[in-house]
């Protein structure tokens, strides 16, 4: 019988929740990395056992935990202390160094601060973690001030791809109010050059060579908070998601406003309908049904929990515009949790599973695709992240 | 030996419990000190200094002898007494968060 294992990241440490394909009995193990601030982890689709995650802390910065046994134990890469002939190794895991102009040895670039003037990058988290799709030991990570770095040796060493950085929009990005963060990175199945990136608050992007060049892909999004609110970059986009059968189409959750591409970005239409309000942070795509999408609505960027206290999760059967609330087994009244942009999960099982994380620290499944929902666990951290494995 | 006592945290993310000791070649700084400690556990690397700049991380400390150390220049002797092994280098972090 197939089972799952849930990944959730939380303020004070990693959490994995295991059950068989029934989920109706879980095992807790956690807290890892106790105290520790986890922002994402994410399994290898190539070797599910292979698990990666982003440890930090404001006193103590970033650490990078590998494990190679579904979670079991970690460890932080090339960081054994074991002399080789060589010597000692040199822990870098956790060096995310910004590229530099290769002619002068100057910042590559700056970007906008917030009183205007320019800034240098300078590096503080690693915000998520994407594992390759065909290569356990590759896996890609975006960061905070935003940059994608990749390593190809599970994690030991990191390069930056500073293609994205240079390309020329880089001096207008600015940081949203959580930081300028490179939050979401999506590779595409059918295309191995093809990548989506998403940057608060500077927009998407997408390479189509692996890395080397990208573009902005922000047409028809529209930003109220910006002066020109057609402008190509500045906007805040807070998740995207892909059905990985139509690596075309993708679902973005802005700032305000749920919109759709069917062009890989190119451009986008909003799809937000009937939804309460259109502010929310996680969206997510039905395993089977490639026109089946999840929103959690959050009430407004000023007021970080949803509307009239109730936690409705929002289902669209036809790729936006027409939403229904899903409410059964979640709380409808005097709730005020928020739901982040890492922290909505979906299973491949046949009924397929939806997860998600509340900062009040529980975790809700629907084993039924969003009709009925039951917390997993309720009294967690924070959570920050939640990513679901289905395993044979 | 060079006595240094971690914060809890970083005794976990090495795998130590109680105070690390090191052998330090030639004078003992803070940079001496730090460059032994990394070697001996690479998974402290960028964890009390940067990567790159190697300034310390603004939420730590360098305690020893009943004294601030943290503002010292890297390549300043430490105290005769945690030369000697008499007394711990004490990396503090600080009390922050409200």
């Amino acid at each position: 019988m197939s089972k799952v294992r849930v990944l959730v990241g939380t303020k004070k440490g990693a959490f994995v929740l295991t059950s068989d394909g029934k989920r109706d009995k879980w095992e807790v193990s956690g807290p890892h990395f106790a105290g520790w601030e986890i922002y994402h982890m994410k399994g290898s689709p190539v070797d599910p056992n292979r698990l990666y995650a982003s440890q930090t802390s404001g006193w103590f910065g970033q650490i990078i935990q590998r494990s190679d046994d579904g979670g079991k134990t970690w460890q932080t890469p090339g960081g054994e202390p074991a002399k080789t002939p060589e010597g000692f190794p040199k822990g870098q895991s956790n060096k995310f160094a910004y590229d530099s102009s290769a002619e002068t040895g100057k910042p590559l670039t700056t970007h906008q601060w917030y009183d205007g003037t320019q800034h240098p990058w300078e590096f503080k988290r690693v915000w998520h973690l994407e594992p390759s799709l065909t290569d356990a030991n590759t896996v890609y990570a975006g960061v905070e001030d935003a940059a994608l770095f990749r390593s190809t040796d599970g994690g030991t060493t990191w390069h930056e791809l500073s293609g994205l950085r240079g390309h020329g929009t880089g001096p207008h990005w600015q940081p949203g109010a959580g930081g300028m963060c490179l939050h979401t990175i999506i590779l595409d199945p059918s295309d191995p050059g093809r990548i989506y990136i998403a940057i608060s608050a500077a927009g998407a992007f997408r390479t189509d060579d692996g890395g080397n060049t990208w573009k902005p892909i922000n047409r028809g999004l529209r930003s109220q908070f910006i002066p020109d609110q057609d402008a190509e970059i500045g906007h805040c986009v807070h998740h995207i998601a892909m059905h990985p059968s139509r690596p075309g189409v993708l679902f973005m959750q802005k700032h305000w406003d749920v919109m759709r591409s069917d062009n890989a970005g190119d451009s986008w239409q909003e799809v937000s309908g009937n939804l309460p309000t259109d502010f929310g942070f996680a969206i997510d795509v039905h395993a089977h049904e490639p026109e089946t999408i999840y929103v959690v609505p959050i009430k407004s960027d000023g007021e970080h929990f949803p509307p009239d206290g109730k936690l409705r999760v929002y289902r669209s059967r036809s790729g936006g515009n027409e939403w229904e609330p899903l409410t059964k087994g979640l709380p409808q009244s005097n709730c005020y949790v928020n739901v982040l942009r890492d922290a909505m999960a979906i299973d491949s099982l046949d009924s397929c599973g939806v997860y998600f994380g509340t900062t009040g620290g529980q975790v809700y499944l629907s084993a039924d695709a969003g009709d009925n929902w039951a917390p997993i666990v309720r009294d967690l951290p924070a959570v920050l992240s939640v990513e679901v494995q289905t395993l044979p | 030996m060079i006595r240094v006592e971690l914060p809890q945290h970083l005794r976990t993310l090495a795998q130590v419990s109680g105070e690390v000791k090191l052998e330090v070649e030639g004078r003992v700084t803070q940079r001496s000190v730090l460059d032994a400690l990394e070697a001996a556990y690479p998974m402290l690397c960028g964890t009390i200094r940067d990567h790159v700049t190697h300034q310390r991380r603004p939420f730590l400390r360098f305690f020893a002898c009943q004294e601030d150390l943290s503002h010292e220049p890297p390549d300043a002797p430490l105290p005769d007494a945690v030369a000697s092994g008499d007394e711990p280098l004490l990396i503090i972090g600080a009390i922050a968060g409200g």
